[in-house]
């Protein structure tokens, strides 16, 4: 394996693995939306009125890249309402008021798995999508040929400040993620498995070097990797456990591999068991403005504000609320917004935790094509995109941007570098476009 | 919880590192080189430094307010400007010269270019060899203190030793002369992170192989010669300036290597006993060209070169 790619060291801020994890009991409403992950929003198969409980589908994935949606808890449905998630696309979300029961659909049974395509169709029911964060339909990435499947690469990297909920799930499930494991073996074929964990998380590295050692179907190797930032980035995890580069539009199939984030693993695992599909996320919720920083398990759809409460309150306003961690993660406009399936974490940073430096000019120091893992040069894109010259943007791989923001990290002048490449890939995207339909 | 939060795009937190932070380093680093001038050639020293800053820092303040585009010089490079200017002209210069310089260096070079970062060429060599062309007293230079002028070891028949060398005490500009207290700054801002190591050694490592050549693999005249002039202070806080050189390292060792061959070129071939400036100022107009061909091999995208 060659060298390490770029990267920057970020602070660790992972003081939150020291307290102990604690089950939130059931909020008094969730607001679910019907998209919490890549794809099509699901269409709502509840009306109002309509009594749910925990494991009740209330969304039915539509098309191939979409997820089904689950009830968190049990109770009855009480609005259909319009949801404007923090991206600026509208959905629906269902609101359930709980009746703090918490009680198990009945229909909640293990599935009946003897094949691969039935195991597919069960991660598919359980509305399963990318834990990391990204939250694309795990039964999407897992339907290949699993002839091509050379590597199952399992990601504990966990590289974003304060977020501690993937060690969590390392150190208190790795029942479930063995299970999981076993199943794709046997189902799939996968032989050949590496997990990836950032050297500051000693004890999750041993928790998981004995799961590996207790199994025997396939192989497992536990990789220690340096803690840089954005070593969890799948294609920079693959590069690191495997040496093979993805390029820009092509998937890690393509190069043999498949990346699922730990606890995308650990779901599938307890899902197989179980047949609970899922409905409730361990969460890390830190920031100066929390009274009592902690992981906290919740159900989907409870409000960021419910969370805060749980967690002792805030001590202060908080400037920014996250969801994520800092380097990547999405600002909320407010703490109504819920815990989605895919949040791994909620930050409230308080003002002078958010305070950034001001924005001046570029000195044209190289900092940012010096830590880019992948050797772009954002501020040469900047000057492009200003120029609005779509063939230099491509000439100078825009969209092989991970959009990590080691680039804005470490700019003396604190340009905008993220943003300004995320307008440049869209400048492209048009452009592009322009020329195929002429 | 009424007031809607603060939304932007990631990352949300930032190391810390600011351009005035890099440009206190560089004043700081400087600090040696300008004590030692004073030591070496007096108090009168400190009166070049104080205009050429002060005329440097007034000119750039000046122009943002005529133009109307916010103050730049809370950023301190006006005032490492203003330094470097002078701490490369002899301590008996007349002062208007300092005046004149200044304004060449911020209103011409940098200020009519955009401002900081879109100059093509270093304003403080540039101002330097402006000054040079157009006052020719930057030749000779005021040592012992008391004396009118005499002549620099490049352009004198035979070179002081080592160790005068190296601690500077002889003719020279004010901050060009004592290797010791540049080194000091170079030490400085080497673990600072603010430069690396791949422009001063391959200018300096260039310069000291050349001359040994023509020196005859005389170490100690090849080492004389490198310690002799501007070469140190150029090689070091000029030819570093960011926005100038080079960002990826193979660009900044071809910008050394070129540098350190044109200084060469001229201290041996040329009348002028001096050629850092003006090396260091083509290699400056050569930087975006040299950018464009060392730049990053882009991951994964089949050794494609843009």
């Amino acid at each position: 394996m060659a060298f390490h790619l770029r990267g920057v060291h970020t602070p660790h801020r992972k003081n939150t693995i020291k307290q102990p994890t604690v089950q939130m009991s059931a909020p008094q409403s969730v607001v679910i939306p019907m998209v919490m992950h890549i794809g099509k929003s699901a269409a709502p198969t509840v009306k109002v009125g309509d009594l749910v409980k925990v494991g009740t589908k209330i969304g039915e994935a539509d098309g191939k890249i979409s997820s089904n949606i689950h009830s968190s808890v049990s109770g009855k449905v009480v609005k259909l309402e319009e949801y404007l998630q923090p991206t600026g696309e509208a959905t629906t979300a269902v609101v359930i008021e709980s009746d703090g029961e918490m009680t198990v659909d009945p229909a909640v049974c293990p599935p009946t798995v003897n094949s691969k395509d039935e195991l597919i169709s069960a991660i598919r029911e359980s509305g399963i999508v990318g834990l990391g964060g990204a939250g694309f339909p795990t039964h999407v990435k897992l339907d290949v040929d699993p002839a091509r499947i050379e590597y199952l690469i399992i990601n504990g990297a966990e590289c974003e400040p304060y977020v501690t909920s993937d060690t969590v799930t390392m150190l208190t499930r790795a029942d479930d993620m063995a299970y999981a494991l076993r199943q794709l073996n046997k189902f799939m074929g996968i032989g050949n498995v590496i997990i990836g964990i950032e050297n500051n998380k000693k004890e999750a590295i041993a928790a998981m070097r004995e799961m590996a050692a207790s199994i025997t179907e396939c192989t497992v190797n536990v990789k220690s990797l340096p803690s840089v930032y954005p070593q969890g980035g799948e294609k920079v995890l693959i590069y690191h456990t495997t040496g093979r580069k993805v390029p820009a539009g092509t998937l890690p199939i393509d190069v043999g591999c498949i990346v699922l984030n730990c606890t995308t693993l650990a779901e599938i695992g307890a899902y197989l068991k179980t047949g609970m599909p899922l409905t409730q996320k361990c969460v890390t919720v830190d920031g100066g403005a929390v009274k009592n920083p902690q992981n906290v398990i919740a159900p989907v759809g409870t409000s960021i504000a419910d969370i805060f409460n749980f967690c002792g309150g805030l001590v202060e306003e908080p400037e920014k609320i996250i969801y994520g961690g800092p380097m990547m993660g999405v600002t909320v406009p407010d703490a109504k917004y819920p815990v989605l399936k895919n949040t791994n974490a909620v930050l409230a940073l308080t003002h002078k935790e958010a305070k950034l430096p001001k924005t001046t000019a570029c000195i044209r120091c190289g900092s940012c094509t010096n830590t880019c893992p992948f050797g772009l040069a954002p501020a040469s894109i900047a000057l492009a995109y200003e120029k609005k010259d779509a063939e230099e943007l491509k000439a100078l791989f825009v969209d092989s941007c991970m959009e990590c923001g080691c680039c804005s990290f470490v700019c003396p002048a604190n340009r905008p570098l993220v943003q300004t490449n995320k307008l440049a890939k869209q400048l492209l995207a048009q452009e592009q476009k322009k020329e195929a339909n002429k | 919880m009424d007031a809607l939060k603060k939304l932007s795009v990631s990352p949300h937190i930032h190391s810390g590192r600011s351009t005035t932070r890099i440009m206190l380093d560089v004043l700081i680093a400087l600090l040696p080189a300008t004590v030692a001038g004073v030591l070496i050639f007096g108090w009168r020293s400190l009166l070049p430094i104080a205009v050429s800053v002060v005329c440097c820092v007034v000119f750039e303040a000046i122009f943002n307010l005529i133009t109307k585009k916010g103050q730049t010089v809370g950023d301190l490079s006006a005032a490492v400007t203003g330094l470097l200017i002078a701490l490369n002209v002899p301590a008996n210069i007349p002062l208007w010269q300092c005046v004149i310089g200044s304004l060449f260096a911020i209103i011409i070079v940098k200020c009519l270019f955009g401002g900081l970062g879109n100059n093509l060429v270093n304003p403080a060599v540039t101002a330097r060899v402006f000054m040079l062309v157009a006052f020719e007293t930057m030749t000779a230079s005021a040592f012992p203190v008391d004396s009118v002028a005499s002549a620099t070891p490049l352009a004198a028949e035979t070179m002081p030793s080592l160790l005068t060398m190296f601690l500077g005490n002889h003719g020279g500009a004010i901050g060009e002369t004592c290797t010791a207290a540049l080194l000091l700054g170079a030490i400085y801002l080497l673990a600072r992170r603010v430069i690396t190591w791949h422009i001063p050694a391959a200018f300096i490592g260039t310069v000291f192989v050349f001359a040994l050549f023509m020196e005859g693999f005389d170490a100690t005249s090849a080492l004389s010669f490198v310690m002799a002039g501007s070469l140190v202070i150029g090689a070091v806080f000029m030819a570093t300036d960011y926005v100038t050189s080079p960002s990826s390292a193979w660009g900044k060792i071809i910008f050394g290597l070129g540098a350190g061959l044109l200084t060469c070129l001229i201290r041996y071939f040329s009348i002028y006993p001096e050629g850092v400036s003006f090396a260091i100022l083509f290699m400056n107009i050569l930087t975006p060209y040299i950018d464009r061909w060392t730049k990053h091999k882009v991951f994964a995208t089949g050794g494609k070169k843009a």
